[in-house]
């Protein structure tokens, strides 16, 4: 660890549900800190809470107890519009299934937060450009996201994730839905990014993409079982 | 971008994008034909009242003009008495009958109007010029084509005639100096005009000096409902009836009409309704992953709601408009055939299109589309995100 001020700090959370009639807990009890520039990856068994987490990290869900800290902002009992803001500047998202909106170009797909926050029309296309060389995909910005493969989608969601400059990156199984060799070039990306400074947090089943992050956070039952630092911060390399 | 979106969401389906639109356009058409025929028959007659320029019709007590063959005695005393009133500016007397004209296969029946033709609003000279002695006549086109005549003839016209006799009464030389359309009348009709002294007198001397309804111009200020009761007060032989209560009386004879063209309106708006309901639940049903996923990104609840609710407007407004033409020319083509039910006038517009009416009526169309698309566009904004995007990604 370093000295670094925590991005995410999650203090004792829980997220019960009802079922059939009872409540049935996902996360108990869970803390987490990740520091600026990390990347955390968690792993554990399906049914284990990880979505979750993420869900409740990324405020799409709130904790039923607990606190959520993120950049600062305590985004655990926010309303659903300061939620919904925070969504949309504070973190970023890339979902398995990529969720690309299939009626809009690579390009409009990543402009889409930015026009959102109300960001000018010529910024925000000249930040979309940027942002699709940045993934890999420049010669792509017109195509729609049927003409692109599994591997090309999941840039533009990427880059999409990236649009509003959030503190935290969240992604759901971002090699899940793709074969071997473009998860590869998945994990690299991911590499490049967190080596630029941004802070992700993924969940995966995906042993390399796991052994690629310098955190490793197992679950099980809703809470933290292990938590490994395989490269600290101030190590480049 | 919201707009893109919503447009681009109709355009995803395109063949059912556009049945949609057909549907609300015949909707549409629906709607606006029946706020034309609500109004249309009333206006129309208003209008006929207006052109000729008299607000007061008097008759014989109890009775509409021309409503039965019943006529008022001493009518050139009334009047000279009328003519006196301050209030009043321009008496045109009339007297209606029945009017015969021997040609080749037989007799021809007509309508016949003595009046002055300085003070009348029966007829519009279309060709010719208008009577200006005892002995001239003005007349339809369906009385010349019936009679083989033309403007310029001589004719001899009785003012009866008796079938078992084959005799005719009455009978006078008139010549044709003017080709006149009688508003009142069917085009189909036979009508001519004569001087009021001409047609007393072919009557025979039951109807000498007897009117069938005397029109009234009331002068700039007057108010043409009290000048009518102050003369039905002074002479109670007449029925005094203003333009007014002239077309509160075709309201009443009018009302099933309206009130069926009220039903098949809101049915009409109904069916609009639900056609846009359908369509925009649907299409947000099929988005239902991609809305979880903006909401997810940060999209607004009320720019969501905005994108749907826009396409429920863009789906009404397009139906209106194509409706809006679809409606007129189907309007047009019933007042085609209506028009040719027999007694009608020939003017008489079953469909007017009213511009006022007529928009007040599209947009209500499209109120209800911003109405249909809401509730689907609530539902969709308000779904919880985790759940769904969970629900999608088990689909």
């Amino acid at each position: 660890m370093t000295s670094a001020a925590p991005v995410l700090s999650a203090q004792a959370i829980r997220r019960a549900y009802p079922l059939a009639g009872r409540s049935v807990e996902a996360v108990r009890g869970l803390s987490l800190e990740v520091m600026a520039g990390e990347w955390v990856a968690v792993v554990g068994t399906s049914g284990c809470g990880k979505s979750t987490l993420l869900n409740l990290l990324g405020a799409i869900d709130r904790p039923t107890t607990g606190r959520i800290v993120i950049a600062g902002r305590d985004v655990s009992a926010l309303g659903d519009a300061e939620a919904t803001r925070f969504r949309l500047t504070g973190v970023g998202f890339v979902f398995q299934r990529f969720y690309l909106m299939p009626t809009l170009t690579a390009a409009e797909n990543v402009e889409l937060p930015m026009a959102e926050a109300r960001v000018p029309r010529a910024q925000r296309e000249a930040r979309a450009r940027e942002l699709l060389a940045y993934v890999g995909l420049d010669g792509r910005a017109d195509h729609r996201p049927f003409q692109l493969s599994g591997g090309e989608q999941q840039r533009v969601a990427i880059a999409r994730a990236l649009a509003n400059r959030p503190a935290l990156l969240l992604a759901d199984e971002p090699t899940g839905e793709l074969d071997a060799r473009t998860g590869a070039e998945m994990i690299a990306l991911f590499d490049r990014l967190n080596r630029d400074g941004t802070t992700i947090v993924t969940v995966t089943h995906d042993e390399e993409l796991a052994q690629a992050a310098r955190r490793v956070v197992h679950m099980k039952d809703g809470v933290i079982v292990d938590d490994v630092l395989r490269r600290p911060l101030d190590a480049r390399a | 971008m919201i707009a893109r979106l919503a447009l681009a969401a109709l355009t995803r389906r395109r063949a059912r994008t556009a049945l949609t639109i057909a549907g609300v356009a015949v909707a549409a058409a629906m709607l606006l034909d029946m706020v034309m025929l609500g109004s249309g028959m009333r206006e129309s007659f208003r209008g006929f009242i207006d052109q000729q320029g008299f607000q007061l019709r008097l008759t014989p007590r109890g009775t509409m003009p021309f409503d039965s063959e019943a006529t008022v005695g001493g009518a050139a005393a009334l009047v000279t008495a009328l003519r006196a009133d301050p209030d009043i500016a321009r008496v045109g007397p009339v007297l209606g009958g029945k009017h015969f004209v021997a040609v080749d296969t037989g007799v021809v029946a007509g309508f016949l109007l003595g009046l002055d033709p300085t003070a009348q609003g029966d007829y519009r000279l279309e060709a010719g010029r208008d009577l200006a002695a005892a002995d001239e006549m003005v007349v339809s086109t369906a009385w010349l084509v019936a009679t083989g005549r033309t403007l310029g003839d001589t004719i001899r016209v009785a003012g009866g005639y008796d079938p078992q006799l084959r005799r005719a009464t009455g009978e006078r030389t008139l010549r044709i100096v003017g080709l006149g359309r009688f508003q009142m009348l069917a085009a189909s009709d036979r009508a001519a005009a004569v001087p009021l002294a001409t047609a007393q007198a072919m009557f025979g001397a039951d109807r000498a000096d007897r009117v069938s309804v005397l029109l009234v111009e009331t002068r700039g200020g007057a108010d043409a409902e009290a000048v009518a009761r102050r003369l039905e007060a002074g002479e109670p032989r007449l029925t005094a009836l203003s333009t007014e209560a002239a077309l509160k009386f075709v309201d009443e004879r009018l009302g099933y009409f309206r009130q069926l063209a009220f039903i098949l309106a809101s049915v009409s708006l109904a069916v609009g309704f639900l056609l846009v309901t359908t369509l925009v639940t649907v299409s947000v049903n099929e988005r239902i992953g991609e809305i979880a996923v903006m909401r997810a990104i940060g999209v607004a609840r009320a720019r969501i709601v905005s994108q749907i609710v826009l396409e429920g407007v863009a789906l009404s407004v397009a139906g209106a408009t194509l409706g809006l033409g679809l409606g007129l020319v189907t309007a047009r083509w019933l007042n085609g055939i209506l028009a040719t039910f027999p007694g009608l006038p020939a003017a008489f517009d079953f469909f007017r299109f009213e511009p006022a009416a007529a928009f007040r009526a599209l947009g209500l169309l499209v109120c209800c589309g911003i109405a249909a698309g809401i509730w689907p566009a609530w539902r969709a904004a308000t779904l919880p995100i985790a759940t769904t995007l969970r629900e999608e990604a088990v689909a």
